[in-house]
């Protein structure tokens, strides 16, 4: 006999609860971050180094053991069951805790790091002291609060990364990715700079310098202070600072071209690796209209012109003041500048003009002129830098994009908004790959001929917000400016329809009017018309 | 202006509609009794499942409709008349039109049960059949125990389903493997092994007798035909669809099991077409059935009879056969035809190859005296679209099939490739014959 009371269970309650290995989990991790907590407050119950190891270890291994219990017993797949039903991962109160903890700890990080305890002049006490046995292990130096920052994030790529590899366990594409992010995060952003630090004496003087952030996504690294530690550091500074500039003007158009703004933004990038790990649970809360794609090209591409203006006055006015020091003068670089975005904008406008939208033509008109004109009325005026001092616009750009839209939007509110809203509306770095990856590149998602069952699962997890199931649908391969290549759309489409490949150029979007599987002569006279 | 209006607003209506309007300036209305826009009612699974919401569903954004001229009506039509060209809706008022599709679908088929009345008794085809499930399996304290009757496609979805949310799950089949009516025998088994992997009380040769109820009018049980009786709080009928075609009792318009159409698409009835899955051809088109309860054969009506329509008339005429399904971690895709061991073609030979971890394998078929590659089932591998239609287009033996294999692989990058075993198996195979 049934028991069953129909009127009292209107409302689903699928189960969405943790089991008891995720919860001892969740206590462990939690109980390493109130260690933390506790050492802000200047609370010291043992040995500092005990009890940073003792934390840091915590919240690991919390993290692993959480994903132990989450996938441990469920067999190699895709594992997105009950996603929309948790509060964590469907904007709810958990949601909301976390995003306004993450945006609190970004602010007082950026604005406000005297409350963990950062002393410039002496002794670090706080949350920053804790963290000085380890610093003076690595680079020698007391810690700061971006070494802070920096183990906490290293910490956060391995524990989350090793869930996602739990995760994806069946995909090896995910696998090798993600064992690249955490690679290239625990190495070149975490142990090669404070290893550098250790090289530096009175006069040698490298900035510290993480290699794979390349600019404009690394807007300061042709500020002065940098490049005049560079060119203080003998052959290994100079050639640091070339490498500079050949990595986004050399290195970066080629591995572009060949594999697409992948190879940088899903694999090597250090934004790219915390919103792939600890950030992927947050995927699906990409925003996937129309108005949200149309907003995001306004705002980073103007992001985009920002930083070369911005850096182009900061090195013109250096240029300018101290030009004794330097081989290049100021008038020289304003004109290479502007022959350089006019070539560019030339060649583009020449041999790629089909394939820009009318706003996109626009958009890049008005640009290239407010640029032009920038400089300009410079040599005019002569007087004030591009109306605005330089420093102005420095300040500007660092607090507005570098500290408050990549720190505090973008992965503050992870839980809110999804894991990738810096890098794409806001990262400049992005914003080249992506015009490269649209007009110059090898790589595309490929679609699978009739396939498509228009289910959706692709452009739910898609991360960047793209509807990959309106392309999908049509038969039609996708090529889009912001699709980083996780390829997680590939990974969640249940009937094999999309692959990310590198291949020929010609015919890369392939747009069919009637898909494959229909009467032949059909697709040949809707195709021919 | 000519008006032509669609009944029903799934793939096969909605694809003849954004056609339509891509081919002329024609006013369009589509009326639905089921949602207000649009949804891919494959993916109704992944709502229960907590994967996506309902609104994710839709494919296209609420504001494309009015965009494109493509009138909505959310209304049940009761009486199609023919002689004056209006539809009765069940509401009362009336509707006018110059040209009609009926694109109705699909309803669960049902072979007469006792207890199909009961509370929990239920199919898995429209979004009310969600909401319901939604109602009647909560969760598995208000409901521990389901039964789902049938080993189809739709059948494996509901199991997959429940057991997200850990409600035990028995099916009944009635055939010793899985979906044996369609797969080959060594396929169909290796499906029913993953089913069982899933703890998912997979009953072979099983038949539902009777649905028991209890004094309130809830299920409480079922009985089989070897006379088993398993409790239960839910029975999922997924023994197949049928063609909704009820509502033209009367109408003139010829039917069968579906509407009675024509390569044209066309009815008895002038300006009145049928396409999707209520749609019956009068002869089958080559080996298919005369009705395809598909997406894909759907869109493709959906596609065809909005040239004819817009006066550039093609009949339907299908390329190669194809379709797609996952069985819980299992992908599944077919090209070209591989029948099941009863339905097997007299010149039909096999070419079976299985990894040893059970959860990939392909089936081969081609012609036993040309050796001709007849059609390809893969499990856990994907096969590219275009390669294996040219393939089949081309008449390409199986043995140049079998070696170029790789080239129709669709796999995501760096996956790890079988294509030598494959090879090896197939000269094995060849060997000793």
């Amino acid at each position: 006999m049934s028991s069953v009371q129909r009127d009292m269970s209107l409302t689903g309650q699928p189960p969405a609860a943790l089991n008891t290995i995720q919860k001892l989990a969740t206590a462990l991790g939690v109980g390493g971050l109130l260690l933390l907590v506790l050492a802000i407050f200047n609370v010291r119950l043992m040995n500092q180094s005990l009890w940073l190891t003792t934390a840091l270890t915590s919240i690991f291994v919390g993290i692993v053991l959480f994903s132990y219990g989450a996938y441990a017993d469920k067999q190699a797949g895709i594992k997105n069951d009950g996603v929309w039903f948790k509060s964590i991962s469907n904007r709810g109160f958990l949601a909301w805790v976390a995003g306004l903890a993450l945006t609190g700890f970004y602010i007082v990080l950026y604005f406000k790091a005297e409350l963990l305890g950062l002393n410039t002049e002496g002794e670090n006490s706080g949350l920053i002291a804790l963290f000085d046995p380890l610093s003076k292990i690595l680079s020698g130096n007391p810690a700061s609060q971006w070494f802070v920052y920096g183990t906490l994030y290293t910490i956060a790529i391995l524990g989350f990364g090793i869930k996602f590899l739990w995760k994806y366990r069946h995909n090896r594409y995910e696998r090798l990715r993600t064992l690249s992010v955490m690679f290239f995060q625990t190495a070149f952003a975490f142990l090669i700079p404070e290893f550098m630090a250790r090289l530096n004496s009175d006069d040698f003087n490298l900035p510290y310098y993480d290699l794979k952030n390349i600019w404009p996504l690394n807007y300061y690294n042709f500020e002065q202070y940098r490049v005049d530690g560079f060119i203080s550091s003998g052959s290994i500074g100079l050639a640091l600072l070339i490498f500079g500039i050949a990595s986004i003007f050399v290195i970066t158009p080629i591995l572009t071209y060949k594999y697409g703004k992948r190879w940088y933004c899903s694999w090597v990038c250090g934004c790219g690796g915390l919103a792939e790990t600890a950030g992927d649970p947050f995927r699906h809360l990409s925003d996937k209209s129309e108005f949200a794609w149309k907003v995001e090209r306004w705002v980073v591409h103007s992001v985009l012109v920002f930083v070369v203006v911005m850096t182009t006055a900061v090195v013109a006015t250096y240029l300018g003041y101290d030009s004794e020091k330097y081989w290049l003068t100021k008038d020289v670089f304003l004109i290479g500048v502007a022959v350089f975005l006019t070539a560019l904008f030339g060649l583009i406008w020449l041999f790629k003009k089909e394939e820009l939208k009318q706003d996109a033509r626009y958009g890049a008109v008005g640009y290239l002129v407010i640029v032009l004109a920038l400089i300009g009325i410079h040599f005019s005026s002569g007087s004030t830098l591009f109306l605005i001092p330089a420093e102005t616009l420095r300040t500007t750009y660092g607090f507005l994009i570098g500290s408050i839209f990549s720190g505090v939007i973008g992965t503050g509110f992870y839980p809110i908004f999804g894991n990738r809203v810096w890098c794409r509306f806001g990262c400049p770095m992005a914003a080249i790959l992506g015009l490269q990856q649209r007009l110059f590149s090898k790589f595309r998602i490929t679609t699978n001929g009739g396939q498509c069952i228009s289910c959706g699962n692709c452009s739910s997890y898609c991360e960047m917000g793209i509807d990959v199931r309106a392309y999908a649908q049509k038969g039609e391969n996708i090529v889009r400016a912001s699709c980083v290549g996780c390829g997680i759309c590939s990974a969640v489409c249940p009937r094999g329809v999309l692959k990310l490949e590198n291949a020929y150029t010609e015919k890369r979007i392939n747009s069919r009017e009637v898909l494959l599987g229909n009467d032949v002569d059909l697709m040949d006279y809707l195709n021919q018309n | 202006m000519e008006h032509v209006v669609i009944v029903g607003n799934g793939i096969a209506g909605v694809t003849a509609a954004r056609h339509i309007r891509k081919n002329s300036d024609k006013k369009i209305t589509i009326i639905s009794a089921e949602s207000e826009h649009f949804f891919s009612r494959t993916a109704l699974m992944y709502v229960y499942m907590g994967h996506m919401r309902f609104k994710d569903l839709k494919p296209y954004e609420d504001h494309f409709w009015s965009k494109n001229r493509i009138d909505l009506k959310q209304a049940y039509v009761k009486k199609v008349d023919t002689a004056n060209k209006t539809l009765l809706l069940a509401k009362g008022d009336t509707i006018t039109y110059d040209t009609l599709i009926l694109a109705t679908g699909s309803v669960p088929a049902t072979y007469g049960w006792k207890g199909l009345e009961l509370h929990g008794v239920q199919g898995l085809v429209s979004k009310q059949d969600l909401e319901l499930l939604e109602k009647n399996a909560p969760n598995n304290q208000a409901c521990p125990k389901a039964v789902i009757v049938g080993g189809g496609l739709i059948g494996v979805e509901l199991a997959e389903m429940l057991h997200t949310r850990k409600i035990e799950v028995t099916m009944l089949v009635r055939e010793k493997g899985f979906w044996s009516s369609v797969l080959p025998e060594a396929d169909a088994q290796m499906i029913s092994e993953h089913i069982k992997s899933h703890h998912i009380n997979l009953l072979h040769e099983e038949e539902l007798d009777e649905i028991l109820g209890d004094a309130q009018g809830n299920v409480r049980a079922i009985r089989t035909k070897s006379g088993k009786e398993i409790s239960c709080n839910l029975v999922g009928i997924t023994t197949g669809v049928k063609p909704k075609i009820d509502f033209l009792e009367g109408s003139g318009i010829a039917t069968d099991k579906g509407i009675l159409v024509n390569r044209l698409l066309q009815t008895n009835q002038a300006h009145v077409y049928a396409i999707g899955d209520c749609a019956q051809q009068h002869e089958a088109i080559g080996l298919r059935k005369p009705v395809e309860a598909v997406w894909y054969t759907g869109r493709m009506m959906g596609e065809t009879v909005a040239q004819t329509i817009c006066g550039t008339p093609f009949e339907y005429n299908p390329g190669n056969w194809f379709n797609s399904a996952k069985f819980f971690d299992i992908e599944y895709q077919t090209y070209g035809w591989v029948f099941s061991n009863k339905n097997k073609k007299p010149y039909e030979a096999h070419f079976h190859w299985k990894h040893p971890d059970n959860t990939k394998c392909i089936t081969i078929a081609y012609h036993k005296e040309t050796r001709a590659f007849l059609g390809i089932n893969t499990f856990g591998i994907r096969m590219r679209h275009d390669v294996l239609d040219h393939w089949l287009n081309t008449r390409k033996s199986v043995d140049e099939v079998v070696h170029n294999l790789a080239q129709a692989n669709f796999d995501p990058e760096f996956f790890k490739s079988y294509y030598s075993n494959i090879n090896a198996a197939f000269s094995g195979a060849n060997s000793k014959a």
